[in-house]
């Protein structure tokens, strides 16, 4: 991407079918956010500024691209879930993105639909659905969902009525038989994929496609390895912001910007370099994944003079943690081991799910958390229910944690502000 | 160096004074208003301080306004509260808009804490409306409450919806004083679950403005496994929580630890 004159996009937001208006104000309102949140921090990064320019153009140029790959044939595949594996998409010549959920926008038509105690991820999707301002669900030629609750499974049906969508079935064991079960839905959503983009999955293709993903996981690996360090040379928001980009950038050009960015953070750990003051209580977020632009619990941490160090959750850990093995020979061998890396994700849906426990307890000792704090949203019956163990788990560990019930409205931030706060004056 | 906190409530503003050595100079409370940072202004203009520290929902616009320490109610309770009752393993506020169970250490940190979320149920606000539901003050409502025989069960704690149910049974020929009874009770019961949920323990200081209810303080008592304790300066207990922050501060600074 380059930085040059400034390209009035509605002719194509238009083609695409946005609603204008609707879009202008909504892109304005992040704006507004991305500046608050983003923009004041002091001592940044100087990789960040690729990261400020994506955002600015996450809605243009971006979309752009995707225009013009569709404009030359190409097909685009949008997903909500760590579970609908990049590798397996890319391998068959599409693109995969990561489709809009993380701000409470179009909230009046969604309770025509569904009721209102939903959790603000679905009702976030279907709003930007309905309202028709997510451009890049209407750059999706194919929506693949995932049964990974049952307010998602239900929603798809849903949005099957408005759009093409694909459900993957997610088992909710990870005994060797569901492991199985996975692989044969693999299976399926490889047809699918196939007949979608007129592409077979090929061993060549399949494993350039891993090996791309995983390159840009270790980018993510090498940034969260540097936030280990005190003071942090990186804020919990810009490290945030990072994984989110990661679900809808280029993947070779945003492996090399974030190794560029793992670079001067390295650095800057090696020089003693930090963004927060000596003594800044250092904090593990753990619970729901954060779509962009939802930054509010790490705005109001880092406002309240604390650094967020990690994040056990879909737009974190959860995303870069592991990695496809990269010596399959065959296309079979290469799904068998995609199943295998998908399925040791530790997602709250899944029953026993004491590897996400340890997996939090680990991360809290390797990035020298003082606290954790719980994060779930309001109606995510998973993670809401799975918090209770959680704190036990952290509490007989000796770690203390906060559980926090929040959505994306403003109206709890006073409150929530008081939470914190006073979590970190306990710590 | 003498020292002003402020608790900058959403129905009072308090203020106490501390000389160096930890003792109480003076100490004063204002209605919020409209304008609290107008009432907290008027403390911090009377002088005689300083350093000024903060607490209470205004406490961030007060750190903008005389660039003070701002310190949530949170801590600012549990050192006040220590510091009258250096026994105190729990404490109990209940102000005007938010309720704060808070769990101590064996020296008297704070070790976990539950509050309120977004709405006003159970807290001072909440007696506000009942009263004048019932036509009562707020002295005449927790003397009704104790002149009881039993208490009327009352179903919903969503303000407004407690208050129709109120005026309901006002006109249904309900006594005042069951009525009284009930509204106190499931203000006590719900206190009392979030003081389990911390697993609090006895002795506990119960401050805030409405610790001053005697109703109130009597189902607290009857219903918490432990001693209950109400310091005579119930509603002052946040501003001297944050005045002792600022010398504890101090002390710190003086021995560079």
């Amino acid at each position: 991407m380059s930085e040059e004159a400034v390209v009035d996009y509605h002719p194509m937001w238009a083609e695409l079918g946005l609603d204008l208006p609707t879009h202008d104000a909504l892109l304005g309102a992040v704006g507004q956010m991305y500046g608050a949140a983003f923009l004041k921090q002091e001592n940044r990064p100087e990789g960040m500024s690729y990261l400020d320019f994506v955002v600015s153009e996450v809605h243009g140029l971006r979309i752009k691209e995707l225009h013009d790959f569709r404009a030359q044939g190409g097909k685009v595949v949008g997903t909500f879930c760590l579970y609908v594996p990049e590798e397996m998409i890319r391998a068959a010549g599409a693109w995969s993105v990561g489709l809009c959920a993380g701000a409470e926008f179009g909230y009046d038509e969604v309770e025509k639909i569904m009721p209102r105690n939903t959790c603000a991820l679905i009702k976030s999707f279907m709003g930007f659905k309905l309202t028709r301002v997510c451009p890049y669900i209407e750059e999706s030629d194919l929506v693949v969902g995932e049964t990974t609750c049952d307010g998602k499974k239900k929603a798809y049906e849903l949005l099957g009525e408005l759009h093409n969508v694909y459900v993957l079935e997610l088992p909710q064991m990870k005994r060797p038989e569901d492991v199985a079960f996975y692989r044969e839905e693999l299976g399926e959503l490889q047809g699918k994929v196939e007949e979608l983009t007129g592409n077979a999955i090929t061993a060549e293709s399949l494993r350039t496609a891993i090996k791309e993903v995983n390159d840009k996981r270790r980018a993510l690996q090498r940034i969260a390895a540097t936030r280990a360090h005190s003071p942090a040379p990186i804020s919990g928001k810009d490290a945030l912001l990072a994984t989110q980009v990661a679900f809808y950038d280029d993947v070779p050009r945003y492996t090399q910007m974030m190794n560029a960015l793992a670079d001067e953070l390295e650095q800057r750990v090696a020089d003693g370099v930090g963004v927060a003051p000596a003594g800044a209580k250092r904090i593990l977020i753990t619970g729901t994944p954060m779509a962009l632009p939802n930054w509010k619990l790490h705005d109001i941490i880092e406002k309240s003079g604390g650094i967020v160090v990690g994040e056990e959750m879909c737009t974190g850990s959860r995303y870069y943690d592991a990695l496809v093995p990269e010596d399959g020979e065959t296309v079979e061998e290469m799904l068998e081991a995609i199943s295998a890396k998908y399925m040791d994700i530790n997602c709250a849906c899944f029953t026993p799910n004491q590897g996400r426990i340890d997996d939090i307890l680990r991360m809290a000792r390797e990035v020298n958390a003082d606290g954790i704090i719980d994060y779930a949203l309001n109606f995510c019956t998973p993670y809401q229910m799975e918090a209770f163990s959680v704190d036990k788990a952290a509490k007989d560990a000796g770690v203390p944690l906060l559980k926090i019930d929040t959505d994306y409205s403003a109206e709890d931030m006073g409150q929530l502000s008081t939470r914190v706060e006073a979590f970190l004056e306990m710590i | 160096m003498r020292v002003l906190g402020l608790d900058i409530g959403s129905r009072s503003v308090d203020a106490v004074w501390l000389a160096d050595g930890g003792d109480i100079v003076d100490a004063a409370i204002a209605d919020s208003g409209y304008d609290p940072p107008a009432a907290a202004r008027t403390f911090v203009e009377r002088g005689g301080h300083d350093i000024v520290v903060a607490t209470g929902y205004g406490r961030h616009a007060a750190r903008e306004a005389y660039g003070c320490t701002a310190i949530t109610e949170i801590k600012a309770y549990a050192l006040g509260a220590s510091a009258i009752f250096p026994q105190a393993a729990a404490v109990l506020d209940i102000g005007g808009q938010d309720t704060k169970v808070i769990a101590l250490t064996a020296n008297g940190r704070v070790a976990d804490f539950e509050m309120n979320d977004k709405c006003a149920a159970g807290t001072g606000k909440f007696l506000e409306v009942m009263a004048r539901a019932l036509g009562y003050s707020l002295e005449e409502m927790a003397a009704a409450s104790l002149a009881a025989e039993t208490g009327l069960a009352i179903t919903s704690m969503c303000t407004v919806f407690a208050e129709s149910e109120v005026t309901g049974l006002v006109h249904r020929g309900e006594d005042r004083r069951e009525i009284s009874r009930g509204l106190h009770e499931s203000i006590a019961k719900r206190t009392l679950s979030s003081l389990a949920r911390v697993s609090a323990a006895g002795p506990l200081v119960f401050a805030g403005g409405v610790a001053k209810n005697a109703a109130m303080v009597e189902l607290i008592r009857a219903g918490f496994k432990g001693e209950v304790l109400v310091p005579e300066d119930a509603q002052t207990v946040g501003a001297l929580g944050a005045a002792l922050s600022a010398l504890a501060d101090i002390a710190t600074d003086a021995t560079g630890a």
